[in-house]
């Protein structure tokens, strides 16, 4: 199959719920990248949970991809990530939107933040809302690891499975370093996982 | 000039051997910028991983920002900051190529198949992790169910309705949970 042939297919399935502008693009992502304390892996579900569930601007297993390839790189994963998913929706204007909209957020609070950590850190008010954050995104998360994971159990496949709960003890459990676990999960792939049915 | 350009070959240095992501980030910091330029202190560095568990942001961003103002105001903090995200740009960007051209030829498609179900761990990981923090205030399992905080699981549960039901959309939904966080911790005279 053909390069062309691919992405039109797979723009052909993505169901456009909203139309995609640039504007919306960089509106949404710098909002997300604000208000979300806790690293790449917050970030990306509600990436997630924005372009593809609720505007529908691309398909799920699509995204799931383009997280892999984010993780893979070096640099920070928020930041990969919202370089592919940008450049996925609008090519290298998209990218550079999405880029600026998930860096231009920490670059302007811990500018602020860093002349008055204190004010900031103790305030029970900015803790509050901070706080009732948290929760919200934890509400969220839940939702998109569900998501993900009955569309894994569905499919009754026993490998993506297996590397499914064994990622999770490895990283979580066991304490192995995320690079050393994709690296093991990639070669699980290559020679295991090329059949269709894993697709 | 020459600073702006020495942060930005600096950073990117930090930005191009970063592999893993967050605290992968922090040694190869220390080298560049600790000691070899001596830009921060130690105890300015520990700052930094303190103020990041409370604002946005990768930690190598904010680092890059907090050292370039140090250094050289506001653009050696954009200097910083675009030279730690400069190796992303060109090597994310030809995998993205590489993936759209060759992304469904047997091997590729194999490797991708077997990091689907990794990444949906590493979300679920941070979910749960998340989910510590916010109802106990934890890092870490194991957690004690009486010291539950019961405001924080009810904000989580109306959030998730608000989702399932209404289809909030996720901007709305971050900013009521906000408010309901300020207005239930106010009304019950308790602190988060």
């Amino acid at each position: 199959m053909d390069e062309t042939k691919v992405t039109e297919e797979k723009l052909e399935k993505a169901v456009f719920k909203e139309p995609f502008s640039y504007s919306r693009l960089f509106f949404s992502t710098f909002i997300i990248s604000a208000f979300t304390v806790g690293g790449g892996f917050v970030l990306i579900p509600l990436m997630k949970a924005k372009y593809v569930d609720e505007y529908g601007w691309m398909k799920e297993n699509e995204s799931l991809d383009l997280v892999s390839i984010a993780q893979s790189a070096p640099g920070a994963v928020a930041v990969n990530a919202s370089i592919i998913m940008g450049y996925r929706l609008g090519g290298i204007l998209g990218t550079f939107t999405a880029l600026l909209a998930t860096v231009l957020p920490p670059l302007i609070t811990l500018t602020v933040v860093s002349y008055c950590y204190d004010a900031f850190a103790t305030n029970p008010y900015v803790r509050m809302f901070l706080k009732g954050m948290q929760c919200g995104v934890t509400a969220i998360l839940l939702d998109v690891v569900l998501g993900l994971l009955m569309k894994q159990i569905k499919k009754k496949l026993a490998l993506p499975l297996l590397i499914m709960a064994g990622t999770f003890i490895a990283s979580y459990f066991l304490k192995i370093d995320i690079m050393h676990i994709i690296l093991v999960d990639a070669v699980i792939g290559f020679f295991l996982m090329r059949d269709s049915q894993y697709n | 000039m020459e600073i702006l350009l020495q942060l930005f070959i600096s950073f990117a240095t930090v930005g191009v051997f970063c592999v893993g992501g967050g605290y992968a980030s922090m040694p190869l910091i220390q080298v560049e910028v600790i000691e070899k330029y001596g830009w921060m202190s130690m105890n300015e560095f520990v700052d930094i991983f303190t103020i990041s568990q409370m604002t946005p942001g990768p930690i190598g961003i904010n680092a890059a920002t907090f050292v370039g103002s140090k250094v050289a105001g506001i653009p050696g903090s954009i200097a910083a900051t675009a030279g730690f995200v400069f190796p992303s740009v060109v090597i994310v960007l030809l995998l993205a190529y590489l993936y759209y051209k060759y992304g469904n030829v047997g091997p590729i498609r194999g490797i991708l198949n077997g990091l689907r179900p990794a990444v949906v761990a590493l979300i679920a990981r941070a979910g749960l992790d998340i989910m510590l923090l916010a109802f106990w205030n934890k890092e870490k399992l194991p957690v004690d169910v009486m010291q539950t905080d019961k405001i924080a699981v009810l904000i989580f549960i109306l959030t998730y309705i608000m989702l399932k039901k209404k289809k909030t959309g996720t901007i709305k939904l971050l900013f009521s949970s906000g408010i309901a966080g300020l207005v239930f911790y106010l009304a019950t005279g308790t602190h988060p």
